[in-house]
C-alpha cells in the first residue's frame, strides 16, 4: 500500500493493478481514502456472481488493529460489549463498541489469532479511542491497516476456489473460523467470514504478495466463473442478508453533532451482543439503565408492497411519521423489497403494519407511492449453505 | 447645521450595516468618518502603486450570510472565495498541511501521527457541537439575565434549553470551552506539537493572552462560529480586499439614501437634558439628531467622544476598567513574485490558505512572555495569507500581495510609546521569521508597510489596536459586553447607542453587532423589525 507522504491522491490498495484492468466501466469510489471500484462491469452481474458463483471484494482499506499484551483479553472485554473471552483462539467473533453513554461508536470483527494476540477490523478509524481505552492496561495497539491486504471470497462456488489454489481442508472451516496457509512464503491467513450472508471466506497476505494472491485466486475460480465485485453490489448483498453498515445505518457516537442523533445497540437490534454477565464494560451502567427505562428507538426490517425501493421513505402510522428508512434495496436473489428502518418507540414490533412513503422518478416524472409495509423477524435471504460445514462444492 | 433622523459615528462595516438598516427603515442617516476613506478596519487601500492592500483585517469568514444576502451584498460587489487550507511550517524543515478534503486531511495529519489524525475527527466533531450551541445568538441581542422582560426571560429560556439539550457531557464541554486555555483544551486531544500549536493560533489571535492563558479556547470557537457558503469553520477571501466588504455596505446604504461623510472626525457627542441630540465634530461643525449611534470600542466612546459629565459614574468606571490590550501588528508587503515554501508545491491549495510558523505551543508561549516583557515577540506567531493567489485584482499579474498577521506586539514597548526605531525591528523580526522557511521571500520585497499598535490606534482608531474593540474573555461576552447593564446596544443616555465590535457578539468582520443594534433602535422608535433572522443551524 502507498506509503504515507505529502501525494495528495487518493491512495491506491496493493491490488490496484488487477483491479485497474478489471474495473471496464471505470466507475471508482473513495472508501476511507482509498480509490476503490464502485462497479466494474455490471452491478447486477456482480452480485449474482456472489449469490451463484463467486465474487472477489478488495477489503484492504478496512481499518485493521493488532492488539497484544499481557491484559489483551481484559482490555478488550472493557471495550466491546460481548464476551471476548468466549472466542478461541483460531475464532472470530463479531463485536460492537459503545462509549460510556451506551451509544455506539462501531461495530467490526475480532480475530483471535492467539492466546494475548487478536486483530480488530473496524469500520471506522479507531486509533483514538482504543489508546484512550487502554490506559492502565499492558497492550499494545498497532494500526496495521496498510501492512495486511484483504480480499473477501464469497459465493456458492467460493470453498471451491480457494482449495483449488490450493487451500486444502478448508472445507472443514467452520463459519467464524480461521486458518493459516502458507503462500509463497508469506502466511496466508483465511476466515470463514464476510458481509454477503452467504459462504464465503476473506483472505489475508502481506501487501507483497497481494498481487500473486490475486492472479492465483482467479486462475484458480475460473472455472467456478470467480468475478471481481464493486461496492454497488457489495451493498445489495449486506442488505439482502441483514447486515448494518456504519455511517449509513447509524452514525457512530464520536461523530454526532446533534443530541440524540447516537444510538445503543438496543436500538439497532443488537441487544445479542450486549452481555451483562460481565461485570464492566464502555456503556453498560446506560444500557442497564436503558434495559430498564426502555429505549427511544427500534431497529427493524421492513418487507415492503410492491417493487419500488423505499430509499430515505419517511415511515408512516394513521399518516403520522414513526420512523425513516436507513437502508433499502430489491432483494435480487430473494425478490422481496427490504428496507432498514429506525422507528419511534413504541413503534416497529415484529409484523406491525406501517406505510413506507415513498418517491420515485421516471423521465423526469415524479410519484408518490405510500406502499404498506410489514415488520419482519429476519433477513430475507439466509441460504443453509452459509453454515454448513463441510462446506458446499457450489 | 445638518438635521438627520440618526448618525452613526465610524464607517466600519457595523457602522455601515447599522446605517443600512437605520436607512432601509425609512431614518435618514449619516455616517459621519473620521479618515478620508471608509471602512475602519475593514479596508483595500492602494499603498504600493498597483497593489491594493487589505491593510487591517485580512479574511472573511464570521460576516453573517443573513445580512450579506438581506443588504444584498453581492449585487453590490462582494465575492468571498474559500480558502484552500492552511499550514503551520516546522523548524525542521517539514510542514502540515491542514486541508478541507477530508481524505487528504487525514492523510496529511496523519504523516505526524495517526492518531492525532483519528482524534481530529472527535475534536472537530465537539467543536462543531460548541458552535451549534453559540451560532443561534449571533443575530440577537443577549437577553439580561437581571431582567423580568418577557423577551428576555424568553430568550433566557431558550439559551438554558439548547444548553441542556446538550447533555452532561455537552454542558461540561462548553463550560470546558468557556473557561479553559486552548493549550490545555487540545492536549485533551492531541499529542503532537505541530498540529497543536497549528490549530491554537486560532485561540490567540487579536487576544493579549496567551495559549495556555484560561479564556483561549473560547477565542478558538469565535474563530470557528463564521462560514462560507454553509461550511461552518471556513474562512475566505473578499475579492478585492476587505474593503469590497465596506464597499458593498456603503452602495447598500446609498441606495437606501444614507449619507456618508468623510472627514468628519467626531469631538464629541452632544447631551442635553440626559439626550442625545447630536454630534459636534473637531472642527466646530455639528450635527443634529435624536439618535447618535457609535461605532466606536467602548473606551473612545465613553472617554473620549463623550463627556463624564454627562455619564453615569458606574459607565466612566466600566469604561476604564474595560480590557482592550493591544497584542498584534500586521506587515502588508508587496511581492514582485511568489516565494517559495519549503516543500510546499506552488500549485498546492495550501498556497491559497493562512501560513503559519509556530510549531509547538511552547513557541506559542514563548511568544506570549515577550509580550508580557513589553516587547514584541521575538518568535512571533504569524498568520500569513496571500489573498492574490485566489485574486487577480490586488497586484499585477504574477505580483503578489502578502498580509502578514503579527502576534504579539505589546501597546507600548517597555513602558514607553513605540519609536521608529523598534518599528523597525520588530518588522526585521518578522521579516527573517518568513525568510527562514522561504529562501526567496526576502529578495521579492518590493514595498512593506509596517503597523505596530501605535499605528492601528492612529489610524483606525481602535484602542491600542486591539482588533476585536475588547478582548473576548468570558467577562467580557454576552450579557457582559461590553459591560453589564449594557449588552442591549443601548448607552447610559437616552438616545445614544453603541453598534461596534465592543457590543455582543464582538470582534471580527462579522456585522452581528451593527445589525443587532438597528433592531433595538427600531424597537425604541416602535418600527417593525426589518433585520434578518438567524438561518436555522440544522
Amino acid at each position: 500500500m502507498s506509503e504515507l507522504s505529502n501525494d495528495t491522491m487518493l491512495l491506491e490498495t496493493p491490488f490496484h493493478s488487477r483491479i485497474k484492468e478489471l474495473c471496464g466501466l471505470n466507475d471508482w469510489g473513495n472508501w476511507s481514502g482509498y480509490t476503490t471500484p464502485n462497479a466494474y462491469f455490471d452491478v447486477e452481474l456482480e452480485y449474482f456472481a456472489l449469490r451463484s458463483t463467486t465474487g472477489v471484494f478488495d477489503l484492504s482499506p478496512m481499518n485493521k488493529y493488532r492488539i497484544t499484551g499481557p491484559d489483551v483479553e481484559p482490555y478488550l472485554n472493557r471495550l466491546v460489549t460481548r464476551d471476548v473471552s468466549k472466542i478461541g483462539i483460531n475464532r472470530v467473533g463479531y463485536a460492537i463498541w459503545c462509549d460510556d453513554a451506551g451509544q455506539l461508536l462501531d461495530d467490526g470483527t475480532l480475530f483471535r489469532l492467539s492466546k494475548n494476540d487478536y486483530r480488530l477490523c473496524a469500520y471506522r478509524r479507531a486509533t483514538d479511542w482504543l489508546q484512550w481505552c487502554a490506559l492502565g492496561f499492558d497492550v499494545n495497539i498497532v494500526d496495521e491497516t496498510d501492512e495486511i491486504a484483504g480480499l473477501a471470497v464469497q459465493g456458492p462456488t467460493s470453498c471451491s476456489t480457494l482449495t483449488a489454489m490450493g487451500l486444502t481442508d478448508l472445507e472443514h472451516l467452520k463459519p467464524f473460523g480461521m486458518k493459516n496457509y502458507d503462500f509463497e512464503g508469506e502466511s496466508l491467513m483465511v476466515s470463514r467470514t464476510g458481509f454477503t450472508g452467504d459462504l464465503g471466506y476473506e483472505v489475508w497476505i502481506a501487501p507483497e504478495k497481494a498481487e500473486l494472491l490475486w492472479d492465483r485466486l482467479f486462475a484458480a475460480g475460473k472455472q467456478f466463473l470467480i468475478k471481481p465485485i464493486g461496492s454497488y453490489a457489495l451493498d445489495i448483498a449486506r442488505i439482502e442478508t441483514g447486515f448494518l453498515q456504519a455511517g449509513v445505518d447509524f452514525v457512530s457516537a464520536e461523530e454526532v453533532i446533534r443530541p440524540g442523533r447516537s444510538r445503543s445497540p438496543f436500538e439497532l437490534g443488537l441487544a445479542w451482543l450486549v452481555d451483562f454477565n460481565k461485570p464492566l464494560f464502555n456503556g453498560r451502567k446506560a444500557l442497564l439503565a436503558e434495559r430498564e427505562n426502555g429505549s427511544r428507538y427500534r431497529f427493524a426490517l421492513l418487507d415492503i408492497d410492491g417493487n419500488k425501493p423505499a430509499d430515505h421513505s419517511f415511515i408512516l402510522k394513521g399518516g403520522k411519521q414513526v420512523g425513516t428508512v436507513t437502508s433499502a434495496v430489491w432483494c435480487p436473489t430473494a425478490k422481496s423489497n427490504l428496507a432498514f428502518a429506525q422507528f419511534e418507540m413504541p413503534h416497529g414490533a415484529v409484523g406491525e403494519k406501517f406505510v413506507a412513503e415513498i418517491y420515485y422518478q421516471r423521465e423526469l416524472h415524479w410519484t408518490r407511492l405510500l406502499a404498506p409495509c410489514t415488520v419482519i423477524d429476519r433477513p430475507v435471504f439466509n441460504p443453509a449453505r452459509r453454515r454448513k460445514t463441510p462446506a458446499i462444492a457450489f | 447645521m445638518k438635521k438627520y433622523d440618526a448618525i452613526v459615528i465610524g464607517a466600519g462595516h457595523n457602522g455601515l450595516t447599522n446605517a443600512s438598516y437605520l436607512a432601509k427603515a425609512g431614518l435618514s442617516v449619516a455616517v459621519l468618518e473620521r479618515n478620508a476613506y471608509i471602512g475602519g478596519a475593514t479596508v483595500s487601500r492602494e499603498l504600493h502603486e498597483g497593489w491594493i492592500y487589505s491593510n487591517c483585517s485580512y479574511v472573511c469568514s464570521l460576516l453573517r450570510p443573513e445580512i450579506t444576502r438581506d443588504l444584498e451584498l453581492p449585487r453590490h460587489g462582494l465575492q468571498v472565495v474559500p480558502y484552500g487550507g492552511s499550514t503551520t511550517f516546522m523548524r525542521n524543515g517539514d510542514y502540515l498541511g491542514s486541508y478541507f478534503d477530508h481524505d487528504r486531511q487525514y492523510r496529511e495529519f496523519a504523516r505526524h501521527s495517526k492518531r492525532d489524525a483519528n482524534a481530529y475527527d472527535r475534536y472537530s466533531a465537539d467543536v462543531l457541537k460548541q458552535t451549534r450551541l453559540i451560532r443561534p445568538f449571533l443575530l440577537k441581542t443577549p437577553p439580561d439575565p437581571t431582567s423580568l422582560k418577557l423577551r428576555d426571560l424568553k430568550d433566557l429560556a431558550d439559551f438554558a434549553g439548547s444548553f441542556l439539550h446538550m447533555g452532561e457531557e455537552g454542558l461540561a464541554d462548553t463550560i470546558r470551552f468557556w473557561t479553559k486555555s486552548v493549550g490545555d483544551y487540545l492536549n485533551e486531544y492531541f499529542e503532537t506539537d505541530v498540529i497543536k500549536a497549528h490549530l491554537a493560533g486560532s485561540g490567540i489571535i487579536g487576544t493579549a493572552l496567551g495559549v495556555f492563558s484560561p479564556g483561549t479556547a473560547y477565542v478558538l470557537l469565535h474563530h470557528y462560529m463564521g462560514e462560507v457558503d454553509g461550511t461552518v469553520g471556513a474562512w475566505g477571501f473578499a475579492r478585492g480586499g476587505m474593503g469590497a466588504v465596506s464597499a458593498a455596505l456603503s452602495k447598500s446604504l446609498q441606495t437606501f439614501g444614507g449619507d456618508i461623510i468623510c472627514d468628519a472626525n467626531v469631538d464629541r457627542i452632544i447631551v442635553k437634558n440626559g439626550k442625545a441630540t447630536g454630534v459636534a465634530l473637531k472642527n466646530g461643525d455639528e450635527y443634529q439628531a435624536p439618535i447618535v449611534v457609535s461605532n466606536l470600542d467602548p473606551k473612545r466612546t465613553f472617554l473620549d467622544i463623550m463627556e463624564a459629565e454627562d455619564l453615569p459614574a458606574e459607565v466612566v468606571k466600566k469604561a476604564t476598567n474595560f480590557k482592550i490590550r493591544g497584542s498584534s501588528g500586521k506587515l502588508n508587503i508587496a511581492l514582485d513574485g511568489v516565494p517559495k515554501f519549503n516543500g510546499l508545491d506552488l500549485n498546492s491549495p495550501l498556497m491559497i490558505g493562512d501560513m503559519h510558523f509556530s510549531d509547538s505551543l511552547t513557541r506559542q508561549e514563548r511568544a506570549y512572555d515577550d509580550w508580557k516583557d513589553e516587547t514584541w515577540s521575538k518568535d512571533p506567531y504569524l498568520d500569513m495569507t496571500m489573498p492574490t493567489m485566489a485574486d487577480p485584482t490586488m497586484a499585477p499579474p504574477g505580483k503578489h500581495f502578502m498580509s502578514v498577521f503579527v502576534q504579539y506586539a505589546p501597546p507600548k514597548i517597555n513602558g514607553r510609546e513605540w519609536t521608529d526605531e523598534d518599528k523597525a525591528g520588530f518588522e526585521k523580526t518578522v521579516l527573517d521569521q518568513i525568510g527562514n522557511y522561504s529562501p526567496n521571500f526576502k529578495d521579492l520585497i518590493l514595498h512593506c508597510e509596517t503597523r505596530t499598535p501605535r499605528e492601528i490606534e492612529a489610524e483606525v482608531g481602535l484602542t491600542e489596536g486591539n482588533i476585536f474593540q475588547g478582548e473576548l474573555t468570558f467577562d467580557q461576552l454576552l450579557f457582559n459586553r461590553p459591560f453589564p447593564g449594557y449588552a442591549q446596544y443601548r448607552g447610559p443616555v437616552k438616545g445614544m447607542y453603541m453598534c461596534g465590535s465592543g457590543t455582543h457578539p464582538g470582534g471580527g468582520v462579522m456585522a452581528a453587532p451593527g445589525a443587532n443594534a438597528a433592531r433595538e433602535i427600531l424597537s425604541d422608535l416602535k418600527k417593525p423589525n426589518i433585520i434578518p433572522e438567524g438561518y436555522a443551524d440544522d
